[in-house]
Formats: C-alpha cells, sequence, structure tokens
C-alpha cells in the first residue's frame, strides 16, 4: 500500500513537470522543470534497486546536462527579446503534433496491453554496484571503448563547431549580422563564411 | 509495483518529450524534449533489467547517459552556432540549407 501510494505521487510529479518543460514559454524555466523531471527519474530508479544509477543521474544529468542548457539559454537569448518571442508554438503546429502523439500513444498501449510483462517483483536484494563495474570492463569492454572515443569526438566537435573562426572579422561581421536579422531577411544564413 | 507500471508511465514520458520535438520552434526546447525521450527509455532498461534480475540493463543505462551527454554538448555547440550567424534559434525560419 506505501510503496503503490509513493509510486503514485513519484509518477505524477515526473508527469507533471515533464508537461511544464514541455509546455512552458520561458525557456529558462522550461530547463528548471526538466530538472525537477531528471531529478524524479533517479527516485524511480531507486524503487528498481538501481541505486548507482540514481547517483548517476543526479550527478550526471541534474548536475552537469542542466547546467550546460542553461548556460546555452543565456548564451543564445538576445538582450531585448521580450519572453513572449520565444514563442512556442502556434495552433498549426498542435494540430499536426497532436494526431503523432495520440497514434504513437495507442501503439505503446496497445503493445504493453499485448504483451505479458507479469513478472513477480524480484526480492529485495542487495545493489550490486560492483558487479556493474566488472561488467562494464568485462563483458562490454568494446562498447565501453568505443564509447570513450565518441566522448573525444564529441568533444573535439563541439570545439571546432562553436569556435569563433577569426577573431579579427568579428568586427566586419556584426553590421550585417545585425541587418540579416532583421525579420523577413534570410541571406544570412546563405552566406559563406 | 509490477513492471507495467514503469512501462506504461515511461510511455507517457516518452509521448510528452514527442509532442514537445514537434511544437517547440526554440532550438534548446527540442533539445529538452529530446533529454525527456531519453529518460523514458532509461526508465525502461532499468525496469526491464530489475524485474528480469539482470544487470546489463544498468549498464545501457550508463551506456545512454554518456552518450546523451555528447550529444547534448554537441547539439549545443550547434545551437551556439547557429544563434552566431542568425542571431536567432528558431528553428523554422532556419532554412538555409533549403533547396
Amino acid at each position: 500500500m506505501m510503496e503503490r501510494l509513493f509510486f503514485g505521487a513519484v509518477a505524477t510529479v515526473l508527469i507533471f513537470s515533464a508537461l511544464m518543460a514541455v509546455g512552458t514559454r520561458n525557456l529558462v524555466r522550461a530547463v528548471l522543470w526538466l530538472g525537477l523531471t531528471l531529478a524524479t527519474t533517479s527516485m524511480f530508479y531507486i524503487m528498481l534497486n538501481a541505486p548507482f544509477l540514481a547517483t548517476l543521474q543526479l550527478i550526471l544529468y541534474t548536475g552537469g546536462v542542466l547546467s550546460l542548457m542553461l548556460f546555452g539559454v543565456m548564451l543564445t537569448r538576445r538582450s531585448n527579446e521580450q519572453e513572449g518571442v520565444e514563442v512556442h508554438n502556434e495552433s498549426n503546429g498542435q494540430r499536426r503534433a497532436l494526431p503523432i502523439v495520440a497514434v504513437t500513444a495507442g501503439l505503446i498501449v496497445m503493445a504493453v496491453g499485448r504483451t505479458d510483462l507479469s513478472v513477480a517483483a524480484p526480492a529485495a536484494a542487495k545493489p550490486e554496484i560492483r558487479e556493474i563495474g566488472q561488467r562494464i570492463l568485462g563483458a562490454h569492454l568494446l562498447a565501453f571503448e568505443v564509447l570513450s572515443v565518441l566522448l573525444l569526438a564529441a568533444m573535439v566537435g563541439a570545439i571546432v563547431i562553436a569556435r569563433r573562426k577569426d577573431a579579427s572579422l568579428e568586427g566586419k561581421d556584426d553590421p550585417r549580422d545585425r541587418a540579416a536579422a532583421l525579420p523577413g531577411s534570410r541571406l544570412s544564413s546563405d552566406r559563406e563564411t | 509495483m509490477g513492471l507495467e507500471s514503469y512501462v506504461l508511465i515511461a510511455g507517457i514520458l516518452f509521448c510528452v518529450g514527442l509532442y514537445g520535438i514537434l511544437t517547440r520552434r526554440n532550438a534548446i526546447g527540442v533539445l529538452v524534449s529530446v533529454e525527456l525521450l531519453v529518460n523514458a527509455a532509461n526508465i525502461n532498461l532499468a525496469a526491464f533489467a530489475h524485474f528480469g534480475r539482470g544487470l546489463d540493463g544498468q549498464v545501457f543505462v550508463l551506456f545512454t547517459t554518456a552518450l546523451t551527454v555528447a550529444e547534448v554538448v554537441v547539439g549545443l555547440a550547434l545551437v551556439i552556432l547557429l544563434f552566431r550567424r542568425r542571431k536567432d534559434i528558431l528553428l523554422d525560419l532556419a532554412n538555409g540549407l533549403k533547396g
């Protein structure tokens, strides 16, 4: 009974915060709601006897990804921009999105309904963090190494993409960029830099 | 709680994220929604690992976590590049590759 209540409460917070993260106009608030979603997910991990994942979730997502995203929001916000400019959706977009979401939801519910998922919950066991480490460096060693290469590639790629091309050209570029940012003008993206 | 409840909650979370991807105009809003999708998948993996009495699911969650972090880093770099070129990050206005 107690467990059911707790599960319901955590699930409610999870879904509500996810809805807010998707629905708020203000992007900073959306990112903070996402943080609540990610933190609540770690509750699920604890209920699923995976405390290592819960810790990692809090450190990596709520600590790392969230602050990165906040940096992103604040770096890309124009100083003269009103909050409302980040207009989230015209009704047109909603009308197109809702059928797709409805079909996906129907498919998920159908799949869950048709599959036999009635597995008895395992008896409470001690979480095996040592075993996880041994599996990562044992059976899944190749995936681990590939992942490290991928992280290196992502790091190099992020630096190359986000680097300023040439500091001396920035001053000359500025007025053109500002002119190109006027509504209706699409020239800036076509320009070769 | 049974396995179905976890799978259904993850399904709802996935649908919410999908809705966000389809309706957000702002690139960072889309990244937020992608996080929700990955999170739903992670909950499923952890749930199946728990109820299947194995640990490989948990190891898989670790890998997807690392993948997502890499994706966010590259995505934000692209967003910043887009902002520098166009002074906005509204995706429906970014049509520079249109033929």
